[in-house]
């Protein structure tokens, strides 16, 4: 009696702990649906009613009034809006988490670019096929691929984002064309006693995206279409070795392997570098911050490439409709909504997001708000998106971990591409 | 030197010691009626307790049991893994990816680098942490002018969120950040290794040595300030008073200070993740798990285990051989006190 | 009480002493408030500055504004900071009585109770603070998804009650060994219950450690993201979660000087708060217990 009644909390413990493992089982793991219209998929298609629109934070303020519009005019499909934070790992973590626990909550998500095929290969997102079919003619190729896994379309291209090369017009009169004419004008900044040229290479997202624009701008690529890595080529060694050897010589100055997004900007506005490679947002900082020391003198143009203007990485976002949506023809008229050329205008006026639609690169009222859209389009047009593969955790970890010790001159390029493409290797089995 | 001793005995230091004549009288009955007060007095520590971390860790042991989900050659999509034995333990003990071993950049290939540095980071910080917090804490009990201020001032670090300390120092030590300018260096704080764990190591031990040093406070407010005095008499300096009297009855709140500290700088994920990325070997346990959870989680659930156990066994031989057995010995010596 | 540093000697080489330790702890004093400080005047500096000069590496200062500050409680930026306040303070102090009262039973047991597999409870007990953090939320998001408790305070509480325990367990017990138990059966002797003997004699001599863990469950309570990130909504997010929540006005820039102003914001009443509660409830306490 005395015995059991000291065991019972014991007991009590074991059991709850038992029986509540018991519900969420191996976890993890979805169940597959095969890509096509079973199952989950299957549902919904033709339902309509209230859904939730969820992403990241609204820092500009261009969703909250693009959701109000369309309240105001499906009064019984109301979308009610749900904020993620800023940060891009948790805004991640967070879809995974209702994901998995196959939530009808989220019913359009927007999805990084480069999660897009991993949620697809989950069998999270609704595939944009017969009757959710989207037009995507008016749509950048570059971005529209973003989006597309295994040959099928699973998000919308909502906003994107390309590199672009911000420079010294007080100094450099022209901008370089080519990588190796930028080099040959580091003498300029050396003269000038200040940084030649640079870019994100702290061990960070940043890096994987100017890694792969140095590997893709030399003819290379990182993985081919089945997701395998391509690296033992001598494009991908002669791209690596471009961002080495300018670091080695001082092209690149020694704190860049600190520089996120941010740190470059600063060394930028403060006169710092002669070259800086980011995206278009630092235009409009660079010209109205208060300690901005380039506010005139600083000029934008795509970036430098093998013979013509380098291949960025795309950045930006797609919108997609979970499968677990219980009214998925709202959702799809909600997405085709958000990405309609009006509220594409919106994001780019209100937002300084760069639109998906060719046609607004063109459009006058925008270029004058944003000058920056056609160095902007060139951009995107030669952009190549990061790894589309469902692995791209894996490969960004590779390529980060294996460029960085490069970079730093930890290790040999031809090591640190063999090393990164087993790594991508071992990571897709 | 015989008096400073003598306190340990007198009367009003409650070191509990059981009264040996009381003990035999009716133990079973004692025994059983206390059982059944401390089930209950227990029970809703152990219930909240067994929800919100037991049945994770039931939960990840099962799970690291399985197979993490592969893409299927055919449809491309991810399907389940089934049952992996001990494979992901292997994996990572072994650092076997597949047939070879773990390229560089893989996960996998870190896993001890990241324990190394772990302890690395848990064995220095809490060695200074207990110094500097001993040290606080030994200025704050001592009456003074402003006193209060100096023990708000002491809180502050603790006080302010952990994200946003870690962002707090990712600039102070950016390259172009205040450090630098301060001291008229030009060191890549973030961007090198041992700069780079020295960066972490400040700040953590800014941040948490005020929970040692608040701890250890209260430790010291327990000690009757008689102790000092007869010592003080029989003229015992300073440094005496502090081995003989303050560092015995302090080593209660010390040991559970220390204790829980090694616990948490094991786990240590924060400071490291925001201000380096894990770069420069700064990779911890805890960043470990957290980039695995994004690439399967079978396996994250596996080097979740192997950390629990891990700290487990750091635990076991703390309790055991430093004596943080303080807590636990209350078994025989509360014996017999009770009615 | 702490009367470390008197020393009532009349002699003078003493009393020289006695100025020679006076002088060496304010300087220590002293030592121990810039270190603790100078990276929050810092902070503040930054929270205070104009967030076009956010990499200005004056040391004081400059281009003064408020703006970070309005950014912060901004409405139309839907920051919500005043909401997120409140239930950070909610989830907090509900987390620290709970956790106080619960840790309070369980280390009196373990500290004064006799039982069998005592050394089990502490190692349970104890074996809750080693699991990785981070591996926590899925399953407990799983959980808590089942039963429709995403979004609500409890969701939040729970889960951080829990975190607290471990040390708010060791550290009670540890302190109830420490105290004279006779005097409780003293007062029992005087005709006390057992529980009024507990709580008019042994609280009381207890206040300190009482306190102290008071202070360290709420401050955890307090900064808990993880969880907080996961399970709340918009309703009931807390201060962690929406200073996460900031950003610049531009995609990719960092909204660092809103962060340092919103750290300001929760840090600053927090330590009021602790300096009030010292002051009043520590010396009510040990009032009480001298009598």
């Amino acid at each position: 009696m005395n015995r059991t009644k000291q065991l019972a909390p014991l007991a009590a413990v074991a059991v709850l702990a038992l029986s509540l493992a018991a519900c969420s089982g191996g976890g993890g793991g979805s169940s597959s649906s095969g890509g096509s219209l079973s199952g989950d998929a299957a549902n919904n298609l033709q339902d309509r009613g209230p859904i939730t629109y969820v992403q990241g934070k609204d820092n500009s303020n261009v969703v909250r009034p693009l959701v109000d519009k369309w309240n105001a005019a499906h009064p019984d499909e109301k979308v009610t809006f749900k904020e993620q934070t800023d940060k891009a790992d948790q805004q991640h973590d967070d879809l995974v988490q209702h994901f998995q626990a196959k939530q009808s909550d989220y019913d359009v998500v927007d999805v990084d670019v480069v999660w897009t095929a991993e949620f697809a290969a989950q069998s999270w997102l609704q595939p944009l096929t017969g009757s959710m079919a989207i037009d995507t003619s008016k749509m950048m190729p570059a971005t529209v691929k973003t989006a597309t896994y295994n040959n099928t379309l699973y998000a919308a291209p909502q906003t994107s984002d390309g590199g672009i090369l911000f420079y010294r017009k007080d100094l450099v009169p022209t901008p370089p064309k080519t990588w190796d004419e930028m080099m040959s004008m580091c003498s300029i900044a050396k003269a000038a006693n200040i940084g030649c040229y640079a870019g994100q290479y702290a061990k960070y997202e940043g890096l994987t995206v100017n890694v792969a624009e140095a590997i893709n701008t030399a003819g290379g690529k990182i993985v081919d279409d089945s997701g395998k890595p391509t690296l033992d080529t001598p494009e991908a060694k002669a791209g690596l070795t471009n961002l080495v050897t300018a670091y080695k010589n001082g092209n690149i100055p020694t704190e860049a392997v600190t520089f996120q997004e941010e740190q470059g900007r600063q060394a930028f506005e403060d006169g710092k570098l002669l070259f800086l490679r980011n995206w278009p947002y630092v235009y409009n900082l660079a010209k109205t911050d208060g300690a901005s020391t380039v506010k005139d003198t600083f000029g934008i143009a795509p970036l430098p490439g093998k013979t013509g203007p380098g291949a960025s990485s795309l950045g930006g976002h797609n919108l997609a409709i979970s499968v677990y949506s219980k009214h998925k023809a709202t959702a799809k008229d909600f997405l085709t909504f958000m990405t309609s050329e009006e509220s594409e205008k919106f994001y780019a006026t209100q937002g300084s997001l760069a639109p998906v639609l060719t046609s607004l690169y063109d459009d006058a009222t925008l270029t004058d708000k944003l000058p920056y859209l056609p160095v902007l389009k060139t951009s995107i047009e030669n952009a190549v998106p990061r790894p589309v593969t469902p692995f791209y955790p894996a490969v960004t970890k590779a390529v980060q971990d294996n460029a960085y010790a490069a970079i730093k001159g930890d290790k040999t390029v031809d090591q640190a591409l063999k090393d990164m493409g087993a790594a991508i290797t071992s990571a897709s089995q | 030197m015989s008096t400073i001793a003598e306190p340990k005995s007198s009367p009003e230091v409650p070191l509990p010691r059981g009264n040996k004549a009381d003990k035999e009288v009716g133990q079973d009955r004692k025994a059983k009626s206390q059982g059944r007060w401390a089930f209950w007095l227990i029970a809703p520590t152990l219930a909240l307790l067994a929800v919100v971390i037991v049945y994770p860790i039931v939960n990840a042991v099962i799970m690291s049991f399985q197979k993490d989900q592969g893409l299927d050659p055919v449809s491309k999509v991810f399907v389940k893994g089934g049952p992996a034995g001990f494979s992901n333990f292997i994996h990572w003990l072994a650092q076997q990816c597949g047939s070879g071993p773990c390229a560089p950049g893989t996960l996998g290939s870190q896993f001890w680098s990241a324990t190394g540095t772990t302890f690395f980071f848990a064995v220095v910080t809490v060695i200074l942490e207990t110094i500097l917090g001993f040290w606080m804490a030994i200025i704050m009990a001592r009456t003074f002018r402003g006193r209060s201020a100096l023990r708000a001032a002491v809180l502050v670090p603790w006080a302010i969120p952990t994200a946003v300390t870690a962002k707090l120092w990712f600039f102070i030590f950016a390259f172009e950040g205040i450090a630098n300018k301060l001291f008229g260096s030009a060191i890549l704080w973030t961007g090198s290794e041992w700069p780079a764990r020295w960066a972490i190591i400040i700040a953590d031990v800014w941040k948490t040595t005020p929970f040692m040093a608040l701890l250890i406070l209260a430790g010291l407010q327990i000690i009757p300030a008689e102790v000092y005095e007869a010592a003080k008499v029989d003229g015992a300096s300073a440094w005496q008073r502090f081995t003989q009297i303050t560092l015995p009855l302090v080593k209660p709140a010390l040991l559970v200070a220390v204790l829980f500290r090694v616990l948490d700088a094991l786990r240590m994920y924060d400071l490291p993740a925001i201000m380096t990325g894990g770069a420069n070997n700064t990779t911890t346990l805890s960043i470990l798990v957290v980039d695995q959870l994004r690439q399967g989680v079978n396996s994250a659930a596996a080097l979740s285990t192997i950390t629990f156990i891990i700290i487990f066994i750091v635990a076991f031989i703390f309790v055991r051989f430093l004596g943080a057995n303080a807590v636990a010995s209350a078994t025989p010596n509360g014996k017999g006190k009770v009615k | 009480m702490t009367a470390i540093a008197v020393d009532a000697a009349p002699k003078s080489a003493a009393k020289r002493r006695e100025r020679w330790a006076s002088t060496r702890t304010y300087v220590s004093a002293a030592v121990i408030f810039i270190w603790c400080l100078l990276p929050f005047y810092w902070m503040i500096v930054t929270a205070f500055r104009d967030s076009g000069y956010t990499f200005d590496p004056a040391f004081w200062f400059t281009h003064f504004t408020w703006a970070n500050f309005a950014t912060v409680f901004s409405e139309n930026l839907g920051n919500h900071f005043g909401l997120a306040l409140f239930n950070s303070l909610v989830v907090a102090l509900v987390t620290t009585v709970v956790a106080l009262l619960v840790g309070v039973f369980a280390s009196y047991a373990l500290a004064r109770l006799e039982f069998r597999f005592k050394f089990l409870v502490l190692g349970i007990v104890l074996g809750a603070s080693m699991f990785p953090g981070v591996a926590l939320v899925t399953p407990l998001f799983q959980l808590f998804t089942s039963i429709h408790w995403i979004g609500t305070y409890q969701a939040l509480i729970i889960p951080s009650i829990s975190f607290v325990l471990p040390l708010t367990v060791y550290t009670l017990t540890s302190f109830f060994r420490e105290m004279p138990w006779e005097l409780e059966e003293a007062a029992r002797i005087d005709g006390c219950t057992q529980g009024q003997a507990f709580r008019k004699v042994i609280m009381p001599l207890a206040a300190p450690a009482v306190f102290t863990t008071a202070i360290l469950a709420f401050i955890a309570a307090w900064n808990e993201f993880l969880i907080a990130s996961q399970m709340s909504n918009d309703a009931t997010k807390t201060v962690t979660v929406a200073i996460a929540s900031f950003a610049g006005a531009q995609p990719h820039q960092e909204p660092y000087t809103a962060v340092m102003a919103a750290g300001t914001v929760v840090t600053i009443p927090l330590v009021i708060l602790v300096l009030i509660f010292q002051r009043k409830i520590v010396a009510g306490l040990t009032a009480g217990a001298v009598k």
